[in-house]
């Protein structure tokens, strides 16, 4: 929405503040500036000038010398302008002024600056200007010429301010309006804000009586068939039309808001539109058969053109306005073109309805045509505006001599609109504002924006023009926005105290955050939806559980069209990036959630899991991955053995080198080296790991139950054994067996060397173990510690395992 | 033999002030003190003194030996402490040369700025809570008095699973959620990830997250969301952050409000950053809509609160000067390792 500031002043007419000033106060009470432009921002020193005479340029056949009054005396000025001659009046811009822009419009930021000098040898003290030299168009100044110099009527006065004189001096204003209040898309509904904002007396248009002594009835029948879309439809008749271009005071104030002037009809519906916020049509009234209006829904399929010549497809839920044969407009949205005002009008129906907003949304949607009406009747409008629209329009045609306009109006008008009353309590509004404002107070603030005081039953009457107006928050916000939010006091709530803090879950994903950190893993984010390509490019199969993906019925394209299910795509991806940008030893992590769908199409809320994800490529390898897990799993308290479990393989991960990590029955996630083909398919070319926890299972596993165990009081005994293992037996089964067979004494067990080379034996590795024995309660002894060597030796020998020393 | 033995300590003394490493040292010591040096050889000598003379001999011996010995150790020292300054300044180091560091990642901006505001809220006693990012409508609007075809389900552009569910659109439906709860008074923030649909490009992302507040009890007032709102702007921005209050309009809050803080880039003067006025928007809030409370099971009349949203982004991009939104997904090493 923008208003100019010479438009509202014409309903304020105290106010007189400067466009900052205007801009911050009315963005404090509630009606957002956006900003605002200042027509004349880049126009100095410009004035009415008139020629007095007229000489041809000695050297240059296509200047003129002109002798310009300007008031204060006559200045010599050289043109190249072909449209002047003596006598005329025109804007002059004087040595040292600035004009907006050059004559073929193209406008100069900051302006042109004008100085005094010689054009082919002869003196120039300034410039005559065109209307686009001062930065407007010939669209918003019809009476421009084509080409050339902007000429003002015989009646302005010379050496007064041509800026002024076209209504360049003028500020226009951007605002924001909230949705809730559709009165404020009209210039009334903006002025009355300002009034309200200054404290300045508010004086909205007068609306007198129209009409000569006919009667409307007589002329058009009217039926609304569905009165659930058009609460209220009115119309009245112009005739003997007389188009003729609209006034000069009505095409400055639409052109200061940016509309075209065309001729009085059109123009004093467009300004009806802008002031009051009522979209209205005209109809050729010759052209409506049976002079008979029916509203009624369109029939499924039923084409229409509309004024601009298109023709469209209706539905059921679209509304139309037909006379007795045809339609003859889409309600709301377009008149059609079998029945718009051409110049050879005659006799005009006009209508001022109101169609329900949200019907008018979809259908405008729906057909694809949105147009200024439809903007406006979206929203909702006031069916009580009508009427003072349809009047304000008629009272128009009459001042401008633009038709007769036939008395009465007709009315359909099923359920009339009533106000709201909401009981008055200032004691409430007090209490939920902190303030301390008097009953007085309030009701004068309230009053500013016509909120009126019934004192017979204590309640304020919200004018019809209020949608926002239901209860006494509603008033509060009222009494806050015209007392200042600026004024109310600051304080911090008393009440209940609450001890706050983080979820258990919370915590560890902060612990997760820490342990990757500190292992030189930096944090990513990805998206939650992404194409399902995903599953080709991690080699799923067919009947992967991740492939039961939740779809968005509107995504932005194919590639956010699934909800992920599994969280690597967006490591890989990530990771490829990095690789693409020649960035070396890359750790990456992330925490988000993928999102499993209990049944598909989704009836119930999916299971959002949130998944610890790291990925790395560079320095390091799979054992460091497994470091970094384990240094986690420790940190959250899960510190029992875990299995590193590699009979179920992962597609996206080399089958020889992943795990999945198991303590349990559960299963915590997997870890592994991408496998070589889902390496190149994302282009990542060095070795990447990747490790995925299920984090609702950490969780539920984790616990920082912690309880001291003392400092061991007995000596240790450390006993090394160096073995000769068959390839095949895993690292993990030995230790298994360690373990298991160490018995209570078994403190530590480390791995302290492997070998496979040309002096081990062929099909064996060499391995050696240091095992750490200790009692709680006594030294341990040879036999002790013999017993306890014997049982894994002999264990370690069933595996087929021979015992070096 | 006296001038004998003051001969011998003569050389002793003289041999050992010249003795510059320990080792010399330990040849003056042998071959004075040693079982054949010159002073043990005296002494051998000593039977052929007469047995009168012995003891003022034997003392003599002895006092030059001990005189020799205390020589040697006061070398002794003297070198050791030589050798040791000698090893000292052989170890000297080039202290400038780069360091060895275990590398430690980085946070993510987001993740910063959540972490901050978490903060500032868990330290006024606010609880941290999560909800669901695939939501029921009911939640993400109805109950937030957004009903059915309201203009503002369009405006939020949502992503839609099915008619009822869809891409969470705010943070605040997590307010309805723990209203219906019951559990009062609360004092409750929710940080999360929402959707809407825009298309990607520096100031957009279809995805992006917000941090959601809610405090509801007896006597909750419009002054106290102000007073809470400031505290945050100031542990946030800095105690001379100033802050802005104007009307605005949700569905889900009456009176609701937009908050402007002081340009915490030229402090209010206006620069490039604020786009010359001094003041930048950052949060939307306003007191719980009667309404609203009521669909929760909240009694209006009884209780009041307020409630306000963050985007987390729009905090990260201020504070680090980002200017393309996308950087945050691309998850760029270069980037990330600025934070």
């Amino acid at each position: 929405m923008n208003t100019t500031y010479s438009w509202i002043k014409a309903y304020v007419p105290d106010l007189d503040v400067t466009a900052q000033e205007y801009t911050d106060a009315m963005t404090l009470t509630g009606t957002k500036v956006e900003g605002f432009v200042k027509a004349d921002a880049d126009l100095d020193k410009i004035v009415i000038g008139q020629i007095k005479e007229i000489e041809r340029h000695p050297d240059a056949d296509k200047l003129i010398i002109c002798q310009v009054d300007i008031g204060t005396q006559i200045t010599q000025i050289v043109t190249g302008a072909p449209n002047v001659k003596v006598g005329d009046k025109v804007p002059v811009v004087l040595d040292g002024g600035r004009v907006a822009g050059g004559h073929d419009g193209k406008l100069t930021p900051g302006g042109v600056e004008i100085r005094q000098g010689k054009l082919r040898g002869v003196e120039s003290n300034g410039m005559l200007c065109s209307i686009e030299e001062l930065g407007s168009t010939k669209e918003l100044y019809p009476e421009a010429p084509e080409y050339g110099i902007y000429i003002f009527p015989e009646d302005a006065q010379v050496g007064a301010d041509a800026v002024h004189e076209l209504g360049l001096d003028d500020v226009n204003f951007e605002y924001e309006i909230t949705s809730n209040r559709v009165d404020c898309f009209s210039v009334i509904g903006i002025a009355r804000e300002a009034a309200a904002t200054f404290r300045k007396k508010f004086v909205p248009p007068v609306v007198t009586a129209t009409g000569n002594d006919e009667d409307v009835h007589d002329y058009v029948k009217v039926t609304v068939r569905d009165a659930d879309l058009c609460s209220r439809y009115t119309a009245r008749v112009v005739k003997n039309i007389h188009i003729a271009p609209s006034p000069k005071w009505m095409q400055r104030r639409l052109a200061s808001a940016g509309i075209r002037p065309i001729n009085n009809l059109v123009d004093i519906t467009n300004y009806v539109m802008e002031e009051f916020g009522q979209p209205m049509h005209a109809f050729d009234y010759d052209q409506i058969a049976g002079h008979e209006i029916i509203v009624r829904r369109a029939e499924n399929g039923e084409k229409f053109t509309t004024l601009d010549g298109q023709e469209r497809t209706m539905d059921e839920n679209v509304l139309m306005i037909c006379d007795g044969e045809k339609a003859v407009g889409i309600a709301g949205i377009m008149g059609g073109e079998n029945s718009m005002i051409t110049d050879d009008v005659k006799t005009m129906l006009f209508e001022a309805a109101c169609f329900d907003g949200t019907n008018i949304r979809l259908s405008s949607k729906r057909i694809g045509l949105r147009t200024d009406a439809s903007a406006k009747f979206e929203k909702g409008l006031d069916p009580n505006n009508a009427e003072a629209a349809m009047n304000r329009a008629c009272q128009l045609i009459e001042e401008l001599g633009a038709g007769e306009v036939v008395g009465g109006m007709v009315d359909v008008y099923s359920a009339k609109k009533e106000p709201v009353r909401v009981v008055f309590e200032p004691e409430k509004i007090n209490a939920l504002l902190g303030t301390d404002l008097t009953k007085e107070e309030m009701l004068g603030y309230l009053k500013s924006v016509e909120l009126e005081y019934d004192a017979d039953t204590n309640e304020i009457v919200a004018p019809t023009f209020r949608h926002d107006i239901f209860r006494t928050a509603d008033l509060a916000e009222e009494v806050a926005r015209f007392y200042g939010y600026d004024n109310i006091p600051v304080t911090l709530p008393k009440g209940g105290a609450t001890t706050g803090g983080k979820s258990f879950k919370m915590k560890i994903e902060e612990i997760a955050r820490t342990v990757a950190r500190y292992n030189g893993f930096s944090q990513g984010m990805s998206y939650s939806f992404e194409s399902p390509k995903v599953f080709e490019k991690l080699s799923l199969p067919e009947d992967a559980p991740e492939r039961r993906a939740i779809r968005i019925s509107n995504p932005l394209g194919e590639d956010f069209s699934i909800m992920r299910t599994i969280s690597l795509n967006g490591m890989l991806s990530s990771l490829a990036f990095n690789y693409n940008h020649r960035n070396k030893n890359v750790r990456l992590f992330e925490l988000g959630n993928i999102y499993c769908p209990k049944s598909l199409p989704l009836t119930e809320l999916p299971d959002e899991r949130m998944q610890f994800t790291l990925g790395m490529y560079g320095d390091g390898d799979f054992f460091t991955m497994k470091g970094v897990v384990e240094e986690f799993l420790e940190n959250v308290g899960i510190s029992g053995r875990k299995t590193y479990d590699t009979s179920e393989k992962k597609p996206f991960l080399h089958p020889g080198r992943q795990a999945r990590v198991i303590m349990g029955d559960k299963v915590l996630g997997y870890l592994g080296e991408i496998h070589p083909i889902t390496a190149s398919v994302y282009g990542i070319g060095e070795k990447a790991y990747v490790a995925v926890l299920d984090m609702p299972v950490i969780v539920s596993m984790a616990s920082f139950d912690i309880k001291y165990n003392g400092i061991a009081r007995y000596p240790a005994v450390a006993r090394d054994i160096s073995m000769l293992v068959p390839k095949a037996v895993k690292a993990g089964e030995i230790e298994d067996l360690l373990w298991q067979r160490g018995g209570k004494l078994l403190e530590s067990v480390e791995l302290f060397d492997v070998y496979e080379g040309i002096q081990v034996r062929p099909g064996f590795k060499s391995m050696a173990y240091k095992l750490v024995l200790r009692s709680a309660e006594r030294t341990l002894e040879d036999a002790d510690i013999n017993g306890v060597m014997k049982k894994v030796w002999n264990g370690l020998e069933h595996m087929g395992i021979e015992i070096r020393s | 033999m006296n001038s004998q033995l003051k001969e011998i300590r003569e050389q002793a003394m003289k041999r050992l002030s010249q003795a510059d490493t320990l080792d010399m040292l330990n040849d003056a010591r042998v071959a004075f003190l040693g079982k054949k040096g010159e002073l043990t050889a005296v002494l051998k000598s000593m039977k052929n003194i007469s047995p009168e003379e012995r003891p003022a001999f034997g003392q003599m011996v002895n006092e030059t030996r001990a005189a020799i010995e205390k020589q040697i150790e006061e070398t002794k020292k003297m070198l050791e402490s030589k050798a040791l300054e000698r090893q000292l300044a052989a170890e000297e180091i080039d202290v400038t040369l780069p360091a060895k560091r275990n590398p430690v990642g980085h946070r993510h901006p987001n993740q910063i700025a959540q972490e901050e505001v978490e903060h500032i809220f868990i330290g006024m006693g606010y609880e941290v809570i999560e909800g669901p990012e695939i939501e029921y409508d009911k939640y993400n609007f109805e109950l937030l008095n957004i009903p059915a075809n309201h203009p503002a389900k369009d405006e939020q552009d949502t992503f839609y699973i099915t008619k009822d569910i869809v891409l969470r659109t705010q943070t605040s439906p997590v307010q309805a959620r723990v209203m219906q709860q019951g559990k009062l008074p609360i004092r409750m923030i929710s940080p999360g990830r929402v959707f809407r649909s825009d298309e990607v490009d520096a100031t957009h992302s279809p995805s992006f997250h917000q941090i959601e507040g809610l405090v509801i009890d007896k006597d909750i007032t419009f002054a106290d969301l102000k007073g809470t709102l400031e505290e945050f702007a100031k542990k946030l921005f800095g105690e001379e952050t100033k802050t802005k209050f104007r009307p605005h309009h949700f569905p889900f809050t009456e009176p609701s409000a937009e908050v402007d803080v002081s340009c915490f880039k030229c402090g209010g003067k206006g620069c490039r950053f604020c786009k010359g006025s001094g003041w930048i928007e950052i949060l939307g809030c306003g007191m719980v809509h009667p309404h609203v409370l009521e669909m929760c099971g909240i009694d209006p009349e009884e209780y009041t609160g307020f409630a306000f949203g963050v985007g987390l982004e729009r905090i990260a991009l201020l504070r680090y000067e980002i200017d393309d939104m996308r950087l945050l997904y691309e998850n760029d090493e270069r980037f990330l390792k600025q934070f």
